[in-house]
């Protein structure tokens, strides 16, 4: 079906752990905060979190915030987030496992500010596919893939991390 | 009139999803634990500074209550605007005129007004189910209580309470203590413990108060407050419901506390690490003691804040299964009208 190999998301994992304490330090972030997008932008911040060896971790659940309700519904997988008690001037780093539309990030910045303002969000990807419909920008990405219209792409975690062709 | 469906199929679509809450009778352990988790994630973001989350913005939900509720009404006001839906509240009064007629003239004028969702609120048993099956496709009908029947999303704030101060519904001793034979409350909490999985549901009151048809629901029967609290895991008192005593049902409302009501020394019976809950508005002094109703095995202002996570819960799915069931609808028409060969199609 595909017509070229998927990138290794436990060597893509690695690099972006080295990545994100490189940002970490040029951008001078205290305090940084990972939050993951639930599931597999969170497996990912677990990694990340273990790696960089920070003291916190949030898990953010977009579901009540997606802007497909009129078209989907509610998922059933809704878990909710788990955020610490406070996010104010917190230096957040946003991480996804595959950039699309931008949609969803969308809807995780938003639930975030319903937390808090933070002093900064950055937003880390595992893999961006291109198709954006929103002015969203990765601040890192593992790795960059152009797919065929009709290919889609998801991580299976959390350990270990591969890409698959869905 | 139409005739009565199955009310536990009415609020399903075609494929198990919620789409009305008229009743807990019929549901799946499945879909109740998916409503208590649901309703789980709702407290969290309750706990945090902006309370709403934009799940039903642009929908309009209409309170419909045609019998007074401060309390379910605000719960459900509060849990409408938390999803950040709009609300109307009707406080209407029952009209002389044929009951059928009335409340589908009502329902057609709000509909007409672009309404989503109503939350109603009757004295006859079954009105949320008949508004249901009468209700244009894609509105979601929430029954806060009719007549004697069902109320259902106090009993699922009720479990969601025993699940978060117990760990677990399975396995536990539940007393169900008081007015039951007016109770829509006592019945949907049994329909909801026995899917649950409770270990043991009793019901305790004086004979005139309890129905012998609870046993036909699971239910066991005591007439003593003492026998019937013995190793409960579980304690909910019931609302002596005075205004709904049209008949001498009781000796006094003295009496009634002697031999009913909830003192420290009867509750010292229970498992010491029992919890004690109640639907309010509590009766001091009638069926419970104040130094009961705020000790510290009461957990009955909790069950005031679980209302609110409840109630966003089976809005959000019962909203969520509408606008599935219309999406599949439209699609299945879209594929109806595509594979119909055209006319021109037909004389080639």
């Amino acid at each position: 079906m595909s017509a070229f190999e998927l990138p290794n998301a436990e060597t893509l994992c690695q690099q972006l752990a080295l990545d994100v304490k490189q940002l970490i330090n040029e951008k001078n972030l205290q305090q940084p905060l990972l939050i993951g997008i639930r599931t597999g932008g969170a497996w990912l911040a677990q990694r990340l979190q273990t790696a960089l060896e920070l003291p916190e971790l949030g898990i953010l659940d977009i579901s009540f915030y997606r802007d497909d309700f009129d078209e989907r519904g509610l998922s059933i997988q809704a878990k909710g987030s788990e955020l610490p008690d406070s996010i104010e001037d917190r230096s957040i780093i946003l991480v996804d496992d595959v950039l699309m539309s931008g949609r969803t990030i969308r809807a995780a910045m938003n639930e975030i500010f319903d937390y808090g303002r933070p002093t900064s969000i950055h937003l880390v990807s595992l893999l961006d596919i291109g198709q954006r419909q929103l002015p969203i920008q990765a601040d890192l990405v593992g790795a960059k893939l152009t797919l065929a219209a009709d290919q889609k792409i998801k991580l299976s975690g959390p350990s270990p991390l591969a890409l698959t062709f869905a | 009139m139409t005739r009565h469906s199955d009310p536990t199929q009415v609020q399903l679509t075609a494929d198990g999803r919620l789409k009305h809450f008229l009743t807990t009778e019929g549901l799946s352990k499945a879909l109740l634990t998916e409503i208590l988790d649901l309703a789980d994630s709702f407290i969290s973001t309750q706990e945090r500074a902006v309370k709403k989350v934009p799940l039903l913005r642009g929908k309009t939900v209409v309170n419909l209550f045609f019998e007074n509720s401060t309390r379910t009404r605000s719960t459900f006001e509060l849990a409408a605007k938390r999803l950040s839906a709009d609300i109307l509240n009707l406080d209407i009064a029952r009209s002389a005129t044929s009951k059928g007629e009335t409340l589908m003239d009502t329902l057609w004028n709000l509909e007409a007004m672009y309404s989503d969702m109503f939350v109603v609120r009757h004295a006859d048993s079954g009105a949320a189910h008949f508004i249901a099956e009468q209700v244009t496709p894609g509105v979601a009908i929430i029954n806060a209580g009719d007549g004697r029947h069902a109320h259902p999303t106090q009993a699922m704030l009720d479990m969601l309470t025993i699940r978060r101060h117990k760990g677990t519904i399975e396995g536990q001793t539940v007393a169900i203590v008081g007015d039951i034979l007016h109770s829509r409350v006592a019945r949907s909490q049994i329909h909801a413990l026995i899917t649950l999985g409770a270990k043991e549901i009793r019901v305790i009151g004086p004979a005139t108060l309890v129905p012998k048809e609870m046993a036909d629901l699971g239910a066991k029967i005591y007439f003593d407050l003492e026998q019937g609290l013995a190793d409960v895991d579980v304690v909910i008192m019931l609302r002596l419901q005075k205004e709904r005593m049209s008949d001498a049902l009781l000796p006094s409302e003295g009496e009634y506390f002697k031999l009913y009501g909830l003192t420290e020394a009867k509750l010292a019976i229970a498992k010491p690490d029992a919890i004690v809950m109640h639907p309010g508005p509590i009766n001091r002094g009638v069926e419970i003691d104040s130094a009961v109703a705020d000790g510290e095995q009461s957990v009955i202002l909790n069950q005031v804040s679980y209302g609110i996570a409840v109630r966003m819960a089976v809005m959000a799915m019962a909203m969520s299964g509408q606008v599935a069931e219309q999406q599949s609808l439209a699609a299945k028409k879209l594929n109806d009208d595509n594979s119909e060969p055209s006319e021109t199609g037909a004389i080639a």
